[in-house]
């Protein structure tokens, strides 16, 4: 790479973070407000007590275990894909893998908050933290709401990690670049970092080790939240397909939101020459497939009900079938399967538009997928005389809003102190523009295959 | 020799009269809610009557069958408890503790019997309301769970009044709010461990049923089927 090259990586990079335009203080300030209700409804909400949200009996749960859920999903965007590219040594990863890490540690942080939301009293959630209390009490180590309190803070240590360790490199040539109170900042957060041939090994070892641990780590902290549902005798909560089939799910909702992020970056920074068709196209392959095994396995979850045929099981399958959630059921068909399926199938429709496109439906669908799990088997359950039925209040809609917000302003700001797309990496890639095989090219392979003795 | 407390319930004399329901809310304090708060899913019953009819019009038939904490002995809300607020207590009984409970909701779901409830918001009960309120029972605070306790203040009163007076518990000595106040005597409570009572005989009754048996969860509640 010359000289030249690496200098255009340069100021193409570290643009967002030396220059502002007053877009972002208005964006900042718009989702800053949105984020400030949603913090204003939930000490409304502390004062008044949980009824002010619409959860009632016998539906315990709903909008805040659906968007724990759901944003636990969208956390494994990143971590999971970025090592699983890393360990197979896909060198397109290069440009994405950042994007995706931050989506990860963000996501965390935002599903994190949700158990504590749905507090009854929220005040004394540590008590779910094994803490060397003097009177000795310890949480159940048989509820899987304790098992989700080791689950999320190990995935999210693991993936802050993940995070921070390619960083490190970035940090040092921030610092080096930077002057002022930025640099000193940026200067511990280098930890020293000289670019030693030392240094590089250790880097690359240690991400090498963190890539293998998070895997599992990842896959454990889904199946974890699943156990939150199956690990109770309640209708269609009961199964043993919970674990893979959230994990699938949490995957693909990812995915999608990686590829939204992706889209707006490469707009909003002028990242063209860095995010190109072929990762939305290889992003959007990779959708296919989970689109694929998302139908497969709602298919089978609801075979199997079908299936057995037990009363209360069929009276929640019949009401998300045919019942009151029927329309929230089907729209989460559509936005899961009927649309992305041929988007993401046909070459000609898996543009970056297209890929755009089929995530933001399965970004809804998703979030459904989450509320339909949730809230219909609550209020079906086994003793007709208790069925219920329940409607989100002003509280709930304006907290989840304001995670999105939240989301969105948190990736903003992130975006204003460390480079979206790893520096280093690209340098080392030989950053060369990848292309895709054009039909000409493909036939003249295959003549050249064809002529040879 | 521990207790074992259990309950039987006669659906062939329970009238639908709703007696328990209301010296239970009387015993043990628990909130009053109003029309407009029960209709958003605010009320609270440790023990409810469900009804449910049987025919057409006007061949209808109506069942009456009282329904409150089934004291699972392999209770589904208790290993979900993330704080051990829900716990089986020596004597079999599915225990609540409020000053433990954070409110998660988590055993409300789990119970299959719907027969926990959550304060959504801060007990008041307006005056004159107030005036009856058990000096035995807690107050429950917003965002906790609870449920029946078998009246566990009498249980302990009645043990205490035994071993005050050097004996040994009598059967039927001993009656949860429910069971003192049934006027056709449907509900029958006493100690399973003791093979001579009340309680125990009705509940080996070749009538007697669990409320969902088939889920596991071992109910100490025999409900004895009609006979009609
Ligand atoms: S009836 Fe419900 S609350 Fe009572 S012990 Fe059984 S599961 Fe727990």
């Amino acid at each position: 790479m010359t000289l030249q090259e690496e200098q255009k990586i340069n100021a193409d990079l570290l643009r967002p973070l030396q220059r502002t335009t007053v877009w972002f203080y208005l964006l900042v300030a718009f989702l800053g407000t949105i984020v400030l209700c949603g913090g204003a409804a939930w000490i409304y909400q502390m004062w008044y007590g949980i009824g002010v949200a619409g959860i009632r009996w016998p539906i315990f749960w709903a909008f805040y275990i659906t968007n724990f859920v759901f944003w636990i999903g969208i956390s494994h965007a990143g971590t999971l894909i970025s090592a699983i590219l890393r360990l197979v040594n896909a060198t397109w990863r290069r440009p994405v893998t950042r994007c995706a890490e931050v989506i990860t540690v963000f996501a965390l942080m935002i599903g994190a908050m949700f158990p504590i939301i749905h507090l009854g009293r929220p005040w004394l959630f540590f008590w779910l933290i094994p803490y060397p209390s003097e009177r000795e009490i310890w949480p159940n180590l048989r509820s899987p709401l304790a098992w989700d309190f080791f689950a999320i803070s190990t995935y999210l240590t693991g993936s802050t990690l993940f995070l921070y360790l390619p960083t490190i490199p970035d940090f040092a040539l921030l610092r080096d670049q930077l002057t002022g109170w930025r640099k000193r900042v940026y200067g511990v957060l280098a930890l020293g970092w000289q670019g030693t041939t030392k240094q590089w090994h250790r880097l690359e070892a240690a991400m090498q080790i963190m890539a293998i641990a998070i895997v599992p780590v990842a896959i454990s902290v889904h199946t974890i939240v699943s156990f939150d549902f199956s690990m109770s005798p309640v209708p269609m909560w009961h199964s043993t397909v919970f674990g893979p089939y959230f994990v699938a799910g949490a995957i693909f909702s990812g995915i999608a939101g990686l590829i939204i992020a992706m889209a707006v970056l490469r707009k909003v920074l002028h990242l063209e020459d860095y995010l190109h068709p072929v990762h939305f196209e290889n992003l959007g392959k990779l959708l296919l497939m989970m689109t694929l095994l998302w139908g497969y396995f709602t298919f089978i979850e609801r075979l199997t009900v079908w299936y057995g045929n037990s009363s209360a099981e069929m009276a929640v399958f019949w009401e998300t079938q045919s019942g009151s959630y029927s329309p929230l059921f089907w729209t989460m068909v559509i936005c899961n399967f009927v649309i992305p399926f041929p988007i993401l199938s046909i070459k000609k429709l898996r543009t970056i538009t297209g890929c755009v496109i089929a995530s933001s439906t399965i970004v809804v669908g998703m979030w459904l997928e989450r509320f339909l799990i949730v809230v219909p088997s609550l209020g079906t359950k086994f003793l007709p005389y208790s069925w219920g039925s329940y409607r989100p209040q002003p509280v709930e809609i304006l907290i989840t809003a304001a995670t999105f917000a939240a989301m969105v302003l948190l990736y903003a700001l992130f975006a204003k102190v460390v480079p979206m797309i790893s520096i280093w990496e690209l340098k080392v890639g030989g950053h060369g523009r990848p292309h895709m095989i054009t039909a000409a090219e493909d036939e003249e392979q295959r003549a050249l295959w064809r002529a040879r003795p | 020799m521990t207790h074992r407390w259990g309950m039987a319930v006669d659906l062939d004399r329970c009238t639908g009269c709703e007696a328990c329901v209301t010296a239970c809310r009387t015993e043990n304090n628990v909130r009053i809610a109003g029309p407009e708060e029960s209709a958003k899913g605010r009320s609270i019953a440790w023990i409810r009557v469900e009804r449910y009819y049987e025919g057409d019009f006007p061949d209808v038939r109506v069942k009456f069958r009282p329904v409150m904490c089934q004291q699972c002995d392999a209770a589904p809300c208790e290993p979900v408890c993330p704080t051990y607020a829900s716990h089986h207590s020596e004597e079999g009984l599915n225990a609540q503790i409020y000053n433990r409970c954070i409110g998660t909701r988590y055993c409300a779901n789990a119970c299959p019997y719907n027969v926990r409830f959550f304060n959504f918001g801060n007990p008041v009960w307006d005056r004159p309301l107030d005036l009856p309120l058990n000096p035995d029972v807690s107050v429950r605070e917003v965002g906790v769970v609870e449920k029946c306790t078998f009246c566990t203040q009498r249980i302990s009163a009645g043990k205490d009044q035994a071993k005050a007076e050097g004996r040994e518990l009598r059967d039927g000595e001993i009656k949860p709010a429910c069971v003192q106040s049934c006027p056709t005597s449907a509900l029958v409570f006493g100690d399973l461990n003791d093979p001579e009572s009340a309680v125990s005989m009705l509940s080996r009754s070749s009538r007697g049923t669990k409320l969902m048996d088939d889920l596991g969860t071992q109910p100490k509640v025999t409900y004895l089927k009609k006979e009609y």
